[in-house]
């Protein structure tokens, strides 16, 4: 019988991705349900050595599969040595980031093993029988759909990431690391990389700021919100507007069609609050909003709401702070 | 060479709202369009088709209503249309979505086969993998660029992540994931809306396919949906009215009770 709940612990250069613990967090929390264990699945090429690294974060085993055949992220050899592993131990869920990875190799296995996935999950539940409720957001966010997956297992979903929480580390903890290896069936190897080029820039992430200062179509002076973000330790974040502008970079995006963020402090500046804006920041710990129109569905997640000019605010934030 | 782009009719989601009284979408009067990154992925097949001489075909699973989409691509300038429709095809999910389109790929034979990245309606991008899983041949998802090498016979395409890209080199039979920022769609012309007229779209039906009932519709699709819901928000605060200066010290006050500064 399909048992355990697996995460896809995805790796870039040897570093495992935030997601990644955010999966084991939240895979610890739904196997807690059913008494299963959580399982680790860490590919890549000289990349053993992170396994205590995801036993740390709530993985009670990790299997891997350490080889050169998986050292850069090709479709192919990765979903040939996960159906491997899968088809050998039958897991009851595996569970994938939502990133350009996850995204590309979930759906090639879920046809690989004939089983359903789901896509972009923001919320998942488990019941005492093992099955999952996977929620995730329809039509541009406007809606919420909760899909299972009753009769074929796996159940797959991939996730977004910066929405479910990580455990903090525990290095007591103890697992067992079970190295894999496979026949690889080369002839399936149609796809070869040239070459592989790391953005240059680093580009502002807004997922780990502690207070990110947002602004939307209310603010003009993007100087004012800068100025504001140093002095409070913070980020210059936006809503869709001003990135389709082109006053912001889309890095900086929060939103449906941008990055999720949970900060310390959400101040939102001028932002409207269209549906597809609060899907990306609404589980915040902390959210202010200024707007000039009482109305703006902003207010409705927002803990202190304030009708006032943004720019005005600004200006006398700065000269407080 | 021969492409087919598998494209699908959305309804433009940036129009949709919520019914404020019943909580509901309001679709109606919503117009449909090609989803966008489909749009792109026939552009790529048609530039490619003006640099190689390649045919293109474009195909779309839905209601009778989606032949405007066909027409829509025939105006651009793809060769041939054929529109999947079929009662039983109706409640797949995307692995039983995926098994008809590839039954009908298969049907019709094709070198290269292009899909946008994802739908703005589901935004799932699972279909194109499943489609290239269930042909049996590789997949390239996140296409940012698309180039054929005329010495080497293979396709070279630029590949994105969040944090970097590849250039990947593919020779044979092969599925694409095309990005919007790919291309920008040309815009029907003249002679080929005229020419589209003359065009007939060709109907696929589960009878044409080779298809087990069990493995597609609703009865074939390994998901189901449960319940959905609108959104709720269980916040409730006041909204107060203040001047700018007060406004600012209520937030540095509401700040430093949390300890931020």
């Amino acid at each position: 019988m399909a048992k355990n709940i697996w995460v896809f612990c995805e790796q870039r250069d040897g570093e495992i991705q935030n997601v990644a613990l955010e999966l084991l967090g939240v895979a610890h929390e739904l196997a807690e349900k059913t008494n299963e264990k959580v399982n680790a699945v860490l590919l890549g090429h000289n990349v053993k050595d992170k396994a205590q690294m995801l036993i740390a974060h709530g993985a009670d085993g990790v299997y891997v599969v350490d080889d050169e055949n998986l050292e850069k992220f090709v479709t192919e050899p990765y979903a040939q040595a996960i159906t491997h592993i899968a088809k050998k131990y039958e897991p009851n869920v595996i569970l994938f980031g939502a990133t350009s990875i996850g995204r590309d190799l979930a759906p090639r296995l879920s046809a690989r093993l004939k089983t359903g996935l789901t896509a972009d999950c923001t919320k998942l539940e488990m019941d005492e029988e093992g099955n999952l409720f996977m929620t995730r957001p329809a039509f541009g966010g406007n809606l919420f759909a909760t899909i299972i997956c009753p009769d074929s297992r796996p159940q797959m979903s991939t996730v977004r990431p910066g929405v479910m929480k990580k455990l903090e580390a525990d290095a007591s903890r103890a697992g067992e690391v079970v190295v894999e290896a496979l026949e690889w069936d080369t002839s399936k190897f149609a796809v070869t990389v040239l070459e592989e080029v790391k953005a240059e820039k680093a580009e502002a992430n807004i997922e780990d700021a502690k207070i990110l200062v947002s602004c939307g179509r209310g603010v003009k002076n993007l100087e004012s919100a800068q100025e504001l973000a140093s002095k409070l330790h913070g980020t210059v974040s936006a809503s869709r507007t001003l990135v389709d502008a082109g006053l912001v970079d889309h890095a900086r995006q929060v939103g449906q069609t941008g990055k999720t963020v949970r900060p310390e402090a959400y101040l939102a500046f001028g932002i409207s609050g269209a549906i597809q804006h609060l899907a990306g920041m609404e589980e915040s710990e902390f959210i202010v909003a200024v707007n000039t129109d009482k109305n703006a569905p902003i207010f409705k997640v927002a803990n202190l709401g304030i009708v006032a000019d943004a720019e005005a605010v600004f200006k006398n934030l700065n000269k407080l702070l | 060479m021969k492409i087919i782009v598998c494209i699908k009719q959305v309804p433009n989601t940036t129009e949709i709202k919520i019914d404020p009284v019943t909580n509901t979408l309001k679709r109606d009067g919503v117009p449909s369009i090609i989803n966008p990154d489909d749009k792109t992925a026939i552009e790529a097949a048609l530039t490619l088709k003006e640099k190689t001489g390649a045919t293109v075909t474009v195909i779309t699973m839905g209601p009778a209503q989606a032949e405007k989409a066909l027409r829509e691509a025939l105006a651009m300038g793809a060769d041939e249309a054929f529109l999947l429709t079929d009662r039983a095809f109706a409640g797949s999910d995307t692995l039983a979505t995926s098994t008809i389109i590839a039954a009908a790929i298969k049907k019709l034979g094709a070198d290269v086969v292009f899909c946008g990245r994802q739908a703005i309606d589901g935004d799932t991008a699972q279909v194109g993998p499943q489609i290239a899983e269930h042909l049996g041949i590789p997949q390239i998802t996140y296409a940012a660029a698309i180039d054929y090498c005329n010495e080497c016979g293979a396709l070279i395409v630029k590949r994105e992540f969040e944090d970097r890209y590849q250039t990947l080199k593919v020779a044979g039979p092969c599925l694409i994931t095309i990005l919007s920022t790919l291309a920008k769609p040309r815009y029907m012309n003249v002679w080929d809306i005229v020419a589209q007229d003359e065009k007939e779209i060709r109907i696929i039906t589960f009878a044409d396919l080779d298809l087990n009932k069990e493995d597609i519709g609703l009865g074939g699709s390994p998901t189901k949906v449960k319940s959905t819901a609108t959104k709720q928000f269980d916040k409730t605060i006041e909204t107060l009215e203040l001047d700018p200066e007060s406004a600012a010290k209520a937030i540095v006050d509401a700040l430093k009770e949390r300890h931020l500064i």
